[in-house]
This record gives structure tokens, C-alpha cells and sequence, in this order.
């Protein structure tokens, strides 16, 4: 593990070693106790998390029931259903529009392209404003439409000047020999840009998706229709506001709210914690510093 | 077929385009519009979608912003409204509520820039020091991790650990000692609201100090160390400058957006602790605008705060200039 230090870099005294070990496991520990308790809680049993005030930290004997009665009560289900569908639809929408945008702005000489820049470059100075976009949604007729989780944040301006920047290394003789076989742009951009990228789209992607997946504001000011709302605006109502869940009846009260609410944590939580290790791929290649560097 | 020939005879024979973007082949220019549209229909159509985005959510928003100085009817829309003048920012002004929004906003901004700013760097210090990688892509796989997690979850998080029913005070129960009154105890919202922050994105944040500290020329370290420069004095001389640029950009940036503490974080617990002390600026544009339909001065606020934050980039950018640094990054 200490094979790399370099030979003018003294062995730190124990002393420091020491310290360091130390503020390293509490940071550590400070980071994945959260997780832990809401994980251990959501599957200890509920008299359990009842008998010991509405936490657990290690269970005694491991129980589902809380999972089960989420899944039953259908609000769950359906706010993750919601969720799912707007992070996929979402996504794919986001990286194709971004896609062609960077593509088409990563070409030299294009009719207009300069303008266009200028125009996207902008609005990093006037991001859009909560309440007037809140009128724009209103006046497109997008008011209580799924598309206006989608619609309003469809392109990242970050996101596409990372894409764009990268479109650009890609070598001009590989475009021009295919332009010289008689292949279109589209055909270009599939078959020679976007296969050279794919490091970058991947990111970019789970950006988006995680955004998506992550959002909740837009969907309580956008969807009045409360039974349409994805899961982090539901979790929002009865996590932090105490409201308990409209349609899994009794059985949810006598059965510790307290692990219930856990178990949707832990479900609103799961597909992040699973799409993670694909993400940190990426840090290593160094695809973030460099982007985040320009 | 023709518009190939076109673009082909036009490519300077040697150099590639792609090298150097900023060269646009000079003969380009003199090309009549119309068929350098013809030209680039595919791209101007690869563009299309993408344009109209940023017509219609951003420049819509942007015109949008028109209703701070009218009195919004929403039947009638925002280009027939009548024009009010600075109204809306004359009441905005005398509105109490507003000003006591920007002072929770300013010194939590201010406590932010405290105690979350350095924590950062502190981390990415610690963790350039390992010796060992797998040790250190361990930790930074763990502390890069809220940053992914929603801002719901995370304070349904701090709310199971630190709550009134969380672990923390089943834990000073069972010891005997009486329970602490965190969550939604307006006294203890600052430092809440400091410590969520810095769990969610301390080790997030170490990522660009990280890199800055990787460039360091090692060569560097190597003759201070030879010359005799001990553990604090090659830090001194060779860390900070090296990480130097990078600080004060961060900060410059930072103070830009001393307005801005961050909205989905305030508007979810806003109502636990009450308006006197949860009400920041970004949750006062809601509750005005969406929450009391008075769009007009909410609109006027945002419109105010982005502002005055435009005018702090650029002066703080100023002043980094005078002092011989780098500065903002010049957008490419």
C-alpha cells in the first residue's frame, strides 16, 4: 500500500499516522452511519423500532414487513413507477437533444453556430428564474403534464459544453474521410463521434439521470395533481412533514410508521446507491477533473 | 452530393479544422447564406431541438422577468399586463419579511463560507497525503457519495440521526441524560443546515482541489525535500501556491453567490423551524410568488438577487485581477 511513496517523502511519525487513521474512520463513519440506521431500521421488526423509540442501528431479528406494506398501500409503487419512467424518458430525451447540440456546435464553420453558442453561453450568466419559468411551463400548456419534469431541464448547459468539448477532439481527418465516403452527418455522428465518446455520454447520462431521479421541486410546482407526483415528492410530504402514507389505511399505523417510512428512504435511495460504482468509473479516467478544469 | 464538394474544397488542405476552432476558414464568409444553409441543413437540424430549449425555458424566463415591473394578470399573460414602473420594488423594499429574508441568507452564506468552504480543501489535503491509492479511492468513493443523494433524503437522514425520536437522543436517553432539541429548534437551524451542507458535499467538492494538487510537479516536492524543506515548509511552498488559483476562483465564485444558499435544502424544512428563522431569499420568491400569487414582487426579488449577485462576480473578479490572479475562467 505504501509502495509508492517517493523516496523524499519521510515515513510520517506515528503520531500522524495515528491522527490521520482517526479523522479518516470518523469521516467514514460519519458519511455511512446515516445509511446504516435508516437500512437497519427499515428491516428490524416493527415492535422492534417501536420498543426502542423509532431507531434501530443493529436488528435483532430481520423482518420485510415494512417493505411489504409499502408495496401494498400502491402510492409507493406508483410514485416509483413515475420516477422510473421520467428518469429513462427523461434521460434518453436530454442526451439526445444535448448530443445534437454539441455535435452540431462542434463543427466548425457552421452557418449560425457561432450565434448559437453565444446564445447558450449566455444563459450561465441568467439561469431561469423560478417564477418566470414557473409562467413559461404555464403558458406552454405544460401545467400537470409529466413532460414538465422533463421539458424545462432538458439541457444541462455544463453538461453540453463538456459534450461539445469533447466532440471537438475528436480528429477532423476521421469526419472528413467520412464525408469523402459520402456519410451524412447523422450517419457521422452515430457511427463515428458517438462510439469515440462514449466515456463522456456515459457520464453525461448518468448526470441526467440522477438529476432526474433526484428532483422533486419541479414536480410540487408543476404537477398539482398530487397522485402524479414521482417518489422524492412523496417521500418529501411524509418524511418532513409527518403526513402519513393517504393509502396504506391503519395497517401502515400500527405497523411503526417509523420502519415504513425507512423502507421508502431506502427504496428512494437504492437506485442511486446501485448506479454509483458505474459513475465512480469514470472519476478514475479522469473525464470529470478534465471537464470540470475548462 | 454538391454540398460535400463544397465543404470539402473549402477544409484547408493541411490542418484540420478541429485543431483550431477559433481559425474559421476565411473563404467561408463570402459564401451567399443561402447555401451555406443548404449547405448545413443536417446540423442546423441536429441543432434544432437544443435551440428551441433555450428559447423557450431560458429566453421565455428571460422575458418572463417582464412582470417584475407589472402587475401580472394571469388571464391577460405577461406581454399584456400594464407596467407598474418600479412598484413591485418599492413594495419589495419596504417589506419587512424581505429584508429578514436576506439577512438569514447573507449570514448563512456567510457561515457557509466559514466552516463549508475550507472543509473541502481540509479533506483533499488529507487525502493527498495518503501514501496508499486503494486506501484513498476507498475513502473518496464514500464521501463522494451524497453528493448523488436528493436533498429530501438527505434530511430524512439527518432527521433518523440527529431527530427526536433519531438515534442520537435514544442514545443520551439510555445514558440518562436529557434529550437535545435539534431538529426544528430554530436556534439550532444555522448550524443544521451548516452540518447538512458539508456532509452532502464536502467530499464532493475535494474533487477540484484534488486535481489541482495532483498537477503539482512532483519534481518540486523532490528539491524542497533535498534542500532540507521539512513537512510544513514544502506545504507552504509548494502546495499553496500550487492550489492558490483554484482557491480564489472557488471563492470568487462563492462570493458571487452569497444570495444563493441553495434553495431545495430551505424549502424543505422551512416550515419546521418558521419563517423567522428558515425564510431565506430563494424560499421568499416561492412563498410570495407561487405561495401568495403576488408574482409581480416575487419576480421583482430574483430578479434583484440575480442581479446584485452578477455585480459581485464581477467586482470580486476584479479585485482577484488586481491582485495579480487568474481569476473566473474565460468561457470557451
Amino acid at each position: 500500500m505504501s509502495a509508492n511513496r517517493p523516496a523524499w517523502m519521510g515515513r510520517p511519525s506515528p503520531v500522524v499516522r495515528t491522527a490521520k487513521a482517526v479523522a479518516l474512520t470518523v469521516v467514514v463513519l460519519l458519511v455511512i452511519f446515516p445509511f446504516w440506521t435508516i437500512v437497519a431500521t427499515s428491516i428490524a421488526t416493527p415492535e422492534e423500532v417501536i420498543a426502542n423509540g423509532g431507531w434501530v442501528v443493529i436488528p435483532t431479528t430481520l423482518s420485510f414487513s415494512a417493505y411489504t406494506d409499502v408495496f401494498e398501500g400502491g402510492v409507493i409503487t406508483n410514485a416509483l413507477a413515475v420516477s422510473a419512467g421520467i428518469t429513462v424518458i427523461g434521460t434518453a430525451a436530454s442526451l439526445v437533444a444535448t448530443i445534437f447540440l454539441a455535435y452540431a456546435l462542434a463543427r466548425p464553420g457552421v452557418v449560425g453556430g457561432r450565434g448559437v453558442l453565444l446564445l447558450v453561453l449566455f444563459t450561465f450568466l441568467f439561469p431561469p428564474a423560478m417564477i418566470p419559468s414557473f409562467l413559461v411551463v404555464r403558458e406552454t400548456g405544460l401545467f400537470d403534464e409529466y413532460a414538465a419534469l422533463i421539458l424545462p431541464v432538458l439541457i444541462n448547459v455544463f453538461n453540453l459544453v463538456v459534450m461539445r468539448g469533447f466532440f471537438q477532439s475528436v480528429p477532423g481527418e476521421l469526419i472528413e474521410a467520412a464525408r469523402l465516403d459520402g456519410a451524412g452527418d447523422l450517419r457521422i455522428l452515430t457511427r463515428i463521434v458517438m462510439p469515440l465518446s462514449k466515456a463522456v455520454i456515459a457520464v453525461v447520462g448518468l448526470f441526467y439521470a440522477v438529476a432526474y431521479w433526484n428532483s422533486f421541486f419541479n414536480a410540487i410546482i408543476y404537477l398539482d395533481d398530487s397522485s402524479k407526483w414521482p417518489i422524492q415528492a412523496v417521500l418529501r410530504q411524509y418524511v418532513s412533514q409527518g403526513a402519513a402514507l393517504t393509502d396504506t389505511s391503519e395497517q401502515t399505523m400500527v405497523n411503526s410508521p417509523q420502519s415504513v417510512k425507512m423502507a421508502v428512504v431506502v427504496m428512494a435511495t437504492i437506485p442511486i446507491v446501485l448506479v454509483y460504482p458505474f459513475i465512480q468509473r469514470f472519476f478514475t479516467k479522469g473525464v470529470l477533473t478534465g471537464a470540470i478544469k475548462s | 452530393m454538391v454540398a460535400t464538394s463544397t465543404r470539402n474544397g473549402e477544409a484547408p488542405p493541411s490542418t484540420p479544422p478541429e485543431v483550431d476552432p477559433k481559425a474559421s476558414p476565411p473563404r467561408r464568409g463570402r459564401e451567399p447564406l443561402r447555401r451555406r444553409v443548404r449547405r448545413d441543413w443536417a446540423l442546423l437540424a441536429l441543432m434544432l431541438p437544443g435551440v428551441l430549449y433555450f428559447l423557450v425555458f431560458h429566453y421565455g424566463a428571460l422575458f418572463g422577468n417582464l412582470i417584475a415591473f407589472k402587475d401580472y394578470v394571469p388571464f391577460i399573460g405577461v406581454w399584456d399586463s400594464p407596467w407598474v414602473g418600479m412598484e413591485n420594488f418599492t413594495s419589495l423594499l419596504s417589506d419587512g419579511d424581505f429584508w429578514h429574508a436576506a439577512w438569514n441568507t447573507v449570514s448563512i452564506a456567510g457561515l457557509q463560507l466559514l466552516f463549508y468552504f475550507p472543509a473541502p480543501l481540509a479533506l483533499a489535503l488529507l487525502l493527498h497525503s495518503l501514501a496508499g491509492d486503494t486506501l484513498r479511492r476507498f475513502v473518496q468513493s464514500v464521501v463522494y457519495l451524497p453528493h448523488f443523494i436528493s436533498w429530501v433524503i438527505v434530511v430524512a437522514l439527518f432527521q433518523q440521526v440527529l431527530g427526536d425520536i433519531g438515534v442520537l437522543n435514544g442514545v443520551l436517553g439510555d445514558m440518562g441524560l436529557s434529550a437535545v432539541d435539534i431538529i426544528g429548534n430554530p436556534d439550532a437551524y444555522r448550524p443544521l443546515v451548516i452540518a447538512q451542507v458539508i456532509w452532502k458535499e464536502c467530499g464532493w467538492g475535494t474533487i477540484i482541489f484534488l486535481a489541482a494538487l495532483t498537477n503539482v510537479n512532483e519534481q518540486l516536492y523532490e528539491a524542497a525535500a533535498i534542500d532540507g524543506a521539512g513537512w510544513w515548509r514544502r506545504f507552504w511552498h509548494v502546495t499553496l501556491p500550487a492550489i492558490r488559483p483554484v482557491v480564489i476562483l472557488l471563492l470568487i465564485l462563492r462570493l458571487g453567490d452569497i444570495l444563493t444558499v441553495g434553495f431545495e435544502q430551505f424549502f424543505l424544512q422551512r416550515n419546521a423551524v418558521g419563517p423567522a428563522a428558515g425564510e431565506v431569499l430563494d424560499t421568499f420568491v416561492y412563498y410570495t410568488g407561487i405561495g401568495s400569487g403576488d408574482f409581480g414582487t416575487a419576480t421583482a426579488a430574483g430578479l434583484m438577487k440575480g442581479a446584485i449577485g452578477l455585480v459581485l462576480v464581477y467586482s470580486a473578479n476584479k479585485i482577484a485581477h488586481r491582485m495579480g490572479e487568474q481569476g473566473v475562467y474565460k468561457s470557451s
